[in-house]
């Protein structure tokens, strides 16, 4: 067994009793407490902080980095402005998804942050493949996510630039007096922010994100039921080395230019299939009993022939109901579509529904 | 009447050779959020270890055994629509199902409240 890492805001996850598990490695808060379903609704009407440090940091410093970054991703990040961030993917020579990523332009440098069991990969990747670039990955700050309709006014009580920030923007600021980089954006279809912030100042900087009285914390189970009900991929299950972009409906991620000029790993199969259409394709599935489907469940259509299986799945606390993700063959895609899901071997009326299941709620 | 605790964190409240059985307090906090119970119907026989029942939970999906060989003769068909009473009273109205037991001697093998709360720690 490989030794399992902690997190600079482990003490506190204890502290709060929080349950701590294993996750990619890292030992991790899967709830506190209030339990996952309290959680994710205090996400969805106020604010929750979670603690994502597991996920990998990394600067990338050098000439012409956002070109050089177009050489493994599908996305125009040399046209990414100062201060944006733009959501992306690396791509394998297949066309699939090696890992999905955050890319921010900082100015004198980039800021990344990548998938936590995809460290190991994605830093040797950049450095083997970005010429000229030094990849830096930081194990020195805690990432903190504050989300929620409430977010805005827990980090801008305490840090008035954040107020500033539209989605998908982010800056560097004093909180309590210590630099932390701030991003508005987040993986739970609220508005909010990701906080970087020095090891040291975590805790002191996390507790006073908490005092503010609309921000609770919550664990991955709450963060995980969030990102499902918003539609937004979660890599090893709904993505993977190979499902393509197209497939997983990421078309949007990949800007014009990039889907005209091709000119990254697999952009023969990703053109192809914007084209012609992918042969599968990544859809909301919205069970119509109460029984959740979880990932592994197969898809029948109404006659009864296999067309796909369940990536994501379980209840949906806002929705109020079980919800899934999942890949079905092209023909059975629309949404409307009545299919069966396989569950404990009795198949169960479902419908292809259109994504997200609950609406995106960020500050553009 | 007597109450019996088994392994898999089910009690079974015994009045003759029938019964009423449902999760332990200790099941409902492991389980977190529970979103929905697969129950069967009235008149399914069972032996002791078979599945016979499924509870969902916002985290998983956790089988229910049976601890005796019984028959259903009724079924809480109120946790269809409040799956989550069982986590607000599950040793009480969201007990699962009333059962007869058919090998009384089954009941030997399971524990009295005292021993589950050894078992449990």
């Amino acid at each position: 067994m490989t030794d399992v890492k902690r997190t600079p805001l482990y003490d506190l996850h204890v502290e709060l009793g929080g349950k701590m598990v294993d996750f990619a490695g890292w030992e991790m808060p899967v709830q506190y407490p209030a339990g996952i379903m309290a959680e994710h609704n205090q996400c969805r009407e106020k604010a929750a902080l979670f603690d994502v440090s597991h996920m990998g940091q990394v600067i990338l410093r050098g000439d012409a980095v956002g070109e050089k970054l177009e050489t493994l991703c599908p996305q125009a990040y040399a046209t990414l402005k100062e201060g944006k961030a733009r959501y992306g993917f690396f791509t394998n020579v297949n066309g699939g998804i090696m890992d999905d990523l955050i890319v921010s332009n900082a100015g004198d440098q980039y800021f990344v942050v990548v998938n936590a069991a995809l460290r190991h990969q994605d830093i040797p990747h950049m450095r083997d493949n970005l010429d000229g670039v030094e990849v830096i990955e930081i194990f020195d700050r805690a990432l903190v996510a504050v989300q929620g309709p409430a977010a805005e006014n827990v980090v801008g009580a305490l840090c008035i630039a954040a107020r500033d920030l539209k989605f998908m923007e982010t800056t560097v600021a004093e909180i309590n007096g210590v630099e932390c980089r701030i991003s508005r954006l987040g993986y739970t279809g609220e508005d909010g922010y990701e906080i970087s912030i020095p090891e040291d100042k975590a805790i002191e900087i996390t507790r006073a994100f908490l005092a503010h009285e609309d921000c609770e914390p919550a664990g991955l189970g709450a963060r995980d039921s969030l990102r499902l009900e918003a539609g937004l991929c979660l890599y090893g299950n709904d993505i993977d080395q190979t499902t393509s972009p197209i497939e997983a409906s990421l078309g949007w991620a990949i800007q014009k230019r990039r889907k005209e000029e091709g000119g990254f790993p697999g952009a023969a199969r990703i053109q192809r299939e914007l084209a012609e259409g992918p042969a599968r394709k990544l859809v909301g599935i919205k069970p119509a009993g109460r029984a959740p489907a979880r990932q592994g469940v197969e898809i029948q259509s109404a006659n009864g022939a296999s067309i796909g299986q369940i990536t994501s799945g379980g209840f949906g606390p806002t929705v109020g109901g079980p919800v899934a993700m999942g890949y079905v063959s092209a023909g059975h895609a629309e949404p409307g579509e009545t299919v069966n899901l396989i569950i404990r071997g009795k198949p169960q009326p479902a419908e292809i529904v259109a994504l997200p299941f609950v609406k995106q709620n960020y500050k553009r | 009447m007597a109450t019996y605790y088994s392994e898999e964190h089910e009690w079974i409240d015994v009045d003759g050779d029938t019964a009423t059985l449902g999760i332990t307090k200790h099941a409902a906090e492991q389980l977190g959020d529970v979103v929905f119970v697969e129950q069967q119907e009235v008149g399914d026989e069972f032996e002791k270890d078979d599945e016979i029942g499924v509870i969902e939970s916002v985290k998983a999906a956790s089988e229910l055994y049976a601890p005796v060989d019984g028959e259903i003769t009724e079924v809480n068909e109120a946790l269809a629509d409040n799956p989550g009473a069982l986590n607000d009273d599950p040793e009480g109205e969201a007990w699962i199902y009333k059962i007869k037991i058919t090998d009384a001697s089954q009941l030997e093998d399971l524990m009295d409240e005292a021993g589950y709360k050894a078992f449990i720690g």
